[in-house]
């Protein structure tokens, strides 16, 4: 591996991916190397495509790859000297060790634990009402969960079957976090959250059954402010009585009905039921939603929709996908592995075939466009500006460090004009399709010319001082590349920056605020790719 | 099937978004995909004219106002400070703003901080038995916005997102400012678009209406000549290397769409609405050249282009667990002033008969002053019984409807729920309460709430309509 730190600058001045002519700018986004299957999963998706008669894309350039997988694992973007050292590694396996390194990231921890977050509602405000402090803890919790890679069957038993204060047990905050707390809520809102199924389309008997396990569940408050203790009251024998159940009818979800002794906590028996090897649901739930997590699509989409009806493009795939998380008992770690080291994953965005079911079919990377939180650290990144957010409880008042990055925000009522403009989910329901990443023409109004990014860019430290930093028009250009979009600029856009700053109507300084803007107002920055 | 026939329908349906959920897992062309995007993405500033169409053609009633202005107090002012004055009740529950003002209508009287609007009641009347009995800000402020109760499965979409579905884009609303506008921040609290997506959220115009220069978010550029503009934007279109590698994407099309409603906005006279410079000095000093007053101009501004919903969300807020007194008399005279200046000047232009105008808060404040430590002369939250007040539009004025008991504590005679008050607007505007809203999940729900889901009413505030 050739240490950076000993290339003379020049060397990086020139592209490596090579200068495009305008015929030629795929190459910037495609490797030369032919889409070959390295795995089981290339195996079971390539097969899918043979049978359709489906093209597959090339495989992604390494440009591509590196913004990729920073924006896809941990959410942020590389640093220009991160995106640099990449591209010019000689290692064959580099793209293998970038991910085991980013997998370690603590903005891996971040980034995961906002995707939770939203999953499980965490939000101090209506309708969710948790509280500031314990939106926090549940938020703390969950974090160093995926920090410590908790094995994902434990992280889930935890909080089913937690009891305790929402300060102090913040897995208990799980039953907490919904609009109310019938029983039948309870169990819809485990049926959505980890069995990926929506159980209000079911049979009314079958909730009724579920619900069961959730009806001796107390709340009671204490002397301290907001603080709520979650348990198991046995004296709560009765069934909801709209259901006319009592709760000898526990029945799960599969249709066979559960035995309950009177003095033990429903909920660990539906735990042990949901968490087993052989229930249809729990695993499949899981690696469906991780893959939709990295490849914009699930093999069952939505991913939160599971039905008999609603069948997965690659039935083979997500069956591999299961046994393989079984086999590594639970560790989520090794499917996002899994994937990422694909060659599936590792497509390029753009599609060989301009047939429909290639999407549904893996056939191509999607374009995505940025998540709010990630487009605006990522704005923060790159000009070393930081932003402002506000929570509207006045008491007691949350204050917001000054470097907090967004995609760490705990909780859902920390928000700001910008990550509401641009779909940040509220949190109201736990569906993925909460999140809204289709762009609008107010965000193009916000990015194009709004006083917030143009301040970032005018006023930004980082780039005032790239542009300082060199004599030389094409180094500082260089710069402006790799720290926005991550990789070095063809000699053709070298081109039209020249022509740009030689018009009569831009001068000096304003040429490289202006080529800033233009470059983060780029699809190719906007978007996954 | 395609967008078209679906569209012409006539059915409540053609939301591209929905529809392309109906159409998920059958095989659509790549032009489809470009088609159904660029709709798609028309977002907050273009309607598609297809779905467009077909609600038009449902029928919108009698539609007496054609814009509401809201004006959301939130924290809740106190009531009996403001529109319910009760004296009467001794200086415990009046405190020191005890000598309430006549209005020019014999038998009301408001608070002597606000002597302007006391010359205006003839056109605004009071509601003095609004009620929904919850004390927290988040709930309350979800109920009174969206007239729903709490703790269903589903959050509602606000009044102004509802609006803005009905009488927005999808109605023929054709303006290139975005038909629910706040000035200047979001409400927050709950997710003003609820369910609805965030397609209906307002748009925030930031910056401050009340410095010389309004520089409304994206729309008025900072300091960036016209020429730049062009310049810059021609320069982009060059760089976009991975749009040049993906011609024909259709999210990427949609995008470009996007970004050419976007410069029609920047580049053209769209902007012009915010520019307070084209007003009188007179007039600009009636309405008080502060933030309040001055979004009560630019708000005036909107309506008169036709804006369907403005929301002023004030600026500090009404929270006045401390301290209420002196809080009252810094903030009263300048809301009075705003507020009074935008009845006159709507009146005054023609606009008040289709320009409803609805001051309210969350819930009102506790009737019984404070007067220890920390609180000192101060008011807590009170859902049981507050104030609303309405104007224009199709409602009376100089009317005050029902009443509460003699210290505020109650509603006394007729009490208004929020979805009387919310169904009494969508009324003057047309809008069907038995009209649908689309659901994510495809369940049927209704523009306005019945007592079968649950939800107290009063009835329709016919007395004033």
């Amino acid at each position: 591996m050739i240490k950076i730190s000993l290339i003379p600058a020049v060397v990086l001045l020139t592209a490596p991916v090579g200068s495009a002519a305008p015929g030629e700018v795929q190459s910037l986004f495609e490797s030369s190397a032919a889409p070959n299957p390295r795995s089981k999963i290339d195996e079971l998706v390539f097969g899918g495509l043979k049978r359709l008669g489906l093209q597959p894309a090339k495989v992604c350039s390494d440009a591509v790859f590196v913004r990729r997988a920073y924006l896809d694992v941990i959410g942020t973007l590389p640093t220009a000297q991160e995106a640099k050292e990449f591209l010019l590694d000689q290692d064959p396996n580099k793209r293998a060790g970038l991910i085991d390194r980013l997998l370690k990231r603590e903005e891996f921890a971040d980034y995961w634990a906002m995707k939770w977050s939203d999953l499980l509602r965490i939000k101090a405000e209506f309708p969710i009402n948790l509280w500031p402090n314990a939106a926090q803890a549940y938020h703390r919790w969950i974090r160093t969960s995926i920090k410590q890679n908790l094995p994902y069957d434990h992280f889930v038993r935890e909080m089913l079957t937690a009891s305790g204060s929402n300060f102090r047990d913040p897995q208990v905050n799980f039953y907490r976090a919904m609009q109310n707390k019938e029983p039948q809520t309870i169990a819809q809102t485990v049926a959505l959250t980890f069995m990926g199924t929506r159980a209000d389309n079911w049979p009314k008997d079958r909730l009724a059954g579920m619900a069961v396990f959730f009806s001796q569940l107390g709340f009671k408050a204490t002397a301290e402010w907001k603080e709520e203790i979650v348990f198991f009251d046995p004296a709560k024998t009765a069934a909801p009585a709209t259901s006319g159940v009592s709760p000898a009818a526990a029945i799960f979800p599969d249709g066979i009905p559960a035995r309950l002794a009177p003095d033990q906590d429903p909920r660990a028996v539906f735990a042990d039921w949901l968490v087993h090897p052989k229930n249809p649901w729990f695993a499949r739930n899981l690696v469906n939603r991780v893959w939709c997590w990295l490849l914009g699509r699930g093999i069952i989409h939505e991913p939160d929709d599971i039905r008999p009806d609603n069948p997965a493009s690659n039935p083979e795939l997500l069956a591999w996908l299961e046994r393989e998380l079984m086999a590594a008992h639970y560790d989520l770690k090794h499917i996002y592995r899994l994937i990422l080291n694909s060659t599936t994953y590792q497509l390029s965005p753009i599609p060989q075939t301009d047939r429909p079911e290639g999407e549904a079919n893996f056939a191509h990377y999607p374009l995505r466009r940025l998540e709010a939180e990630v487009l605006v650290d990522a704005l923060g990144q790159i000009t070393g500006t930081t932003e402002k957010y506000t929570s509207a409880i006045p008491e007691p008042f949350t204050f917001i460090p000054e470097e907090q990055r967004s995609i760490a925000l705990p909780d859902g009522s920390i928000t700001s004009s910008f990550l509401e403009m641009f779909g940040r989910p509220p949190r109201d329901t736990g569906l993925e399709s909460e999140r809204n990443n289709r762009p609008t023409a107010a965000q193009r109004l916000h990015l194009l010319n709004s006083s917030h990014v143009q301040r970032k860019i005018e006023g930004s430290p980082k780039l005032g001082s790239l542009i300082r930093s060199s004599k030389d028009r094409r180094e500082i250009v260089t710069g402006l590349y790799l720290t926005i979009l991550s990789r070095f600029p063809t000699d053709e856009e070298l081109k039209i920056v020249a022509a740009y700053s030689q018009s009569a109507n831009v001068k000096g300084r304003d040429v490289l605020v202006d080529l800033a803007w233009a470059l983060i107002n780029s699809a190719e920055f906007l978007y996954r790719h | 099937m395609s967008m078209k026939q679906s569209a012409d329908d006539g059915s409540l349906k053609p939301y591209s978004e929905k529809l392309i959920s109906r159409l998920r897992g059958t095989p659509i062309s790549r032009r489809q995909a470009v088609r159904r995007a660029l709709l798609g993405a028309a977002g907050l500033l273009l309607g598609d004219h297809l779905s467009l169409r077909a609600l038009a053609a449902t029928p919108s009633g009698k539609a007496r106002a054609r814009s509401v202005i809201q004006i959301w107090m939130w924290g809740g002012p106190s009531h009996l400070d403001t529109f319910d004055p009760k004296p009467e009740a001794g200086n415990d529950y009046s405190g020191p703003l005890n000598q309430p003002i006549p209005t020019n209508v014999d038998g009301i009287r408001i608070c002597e901080l606000m002597p302007l609007l006391a010359k205006q009641a003839d056109k605004y009347s009071i509601i003095r038995g609004m009620t929904h009995g919850v004390n927290s800000h988040e709930t309350a402020s979800y109920i009174v916005q969206t007239a729903r109760p709490q703790g269903g499965r589903d959050v509602f979409p606000s009044a102004g997102a509802v609006v803005s579905l009905f009488k927005g884009y999808n109605a023929g609303y054709q303006g290139l400012i975005p038909p629910y506008i706040v000035l200047t921040e979001p409400q927050g609290r709950f997710s003003e678009a609820g369910f609805l997506g965030p397609r209906y959220k307002p748009f925030a115009t930031g910056g401050d209406p009340g410095q010389n220069r309004f520089a409304v978010e994206g729309v008025v550029a900072p300091g960036i000549t016209d020429q730049r503009q062009r310049d810059r934007r021609e320069l982009l279109h060059k760089l976009n290397t991975l749009e040049h590698a993906m011609k024909g994407d259709a999210q990427l099309a949609a995008s470009e769409q996007a970004e050419k409603q976007a410069y029609d906005l920047i580049l053209g006279d769209g902007g012009k609405v915010f520019d307070l410079s084209q007003e009188r000095d007179e007039l600009r000093v009636r309405y008080g050249r502060n933030t309040f007053g001055a979004s009560c101009l630019v708000a005036r501004r909107l309506a008169e282009r036709g804006v369907p919903y403005i929301t002023i969300n004030y600026r500090g807020g009404w929270d006045t667990h401390k301290d209420n007194f002196r809080t009252m008399r810094r903030r009263l005279p300048e809301m009075d002033k705003g507020m009074a200046a935008l009845l006159e000047d709507l009146a005054d232009r023609g606009l008040l008969d289709s320009t409803i105008v609805w001051w309210s808060g969350e819930f009102g404040r506790t009737p019984k002053v404070q007067w220890e430590a920390p609180w000192n002369g101060g008011r807590g939250h009170w859902g049981k019984v507050f104030s609303a007040v309405v104007a224009g539009g199709g409602f009376k004025g100089g009317q005050v409807v029902g009443a509460s008991d003699v210290k505020g504590e109650e509603v006394k005679e007729r009490p208004v729920y929020p979805c009387d008050l919310i169904g009494s607007i969508y009324d003057l505007l047309g809008i069907d309460p038995d009209g649908k809203l689309p659901h994510p999940q495809g369940l049927a729900v209704r523009v306005s709430p019945s007592a079968a889901d649950g939800v107290s009413m009063g009835g329709r505030l016919k007395e004033i309509m």
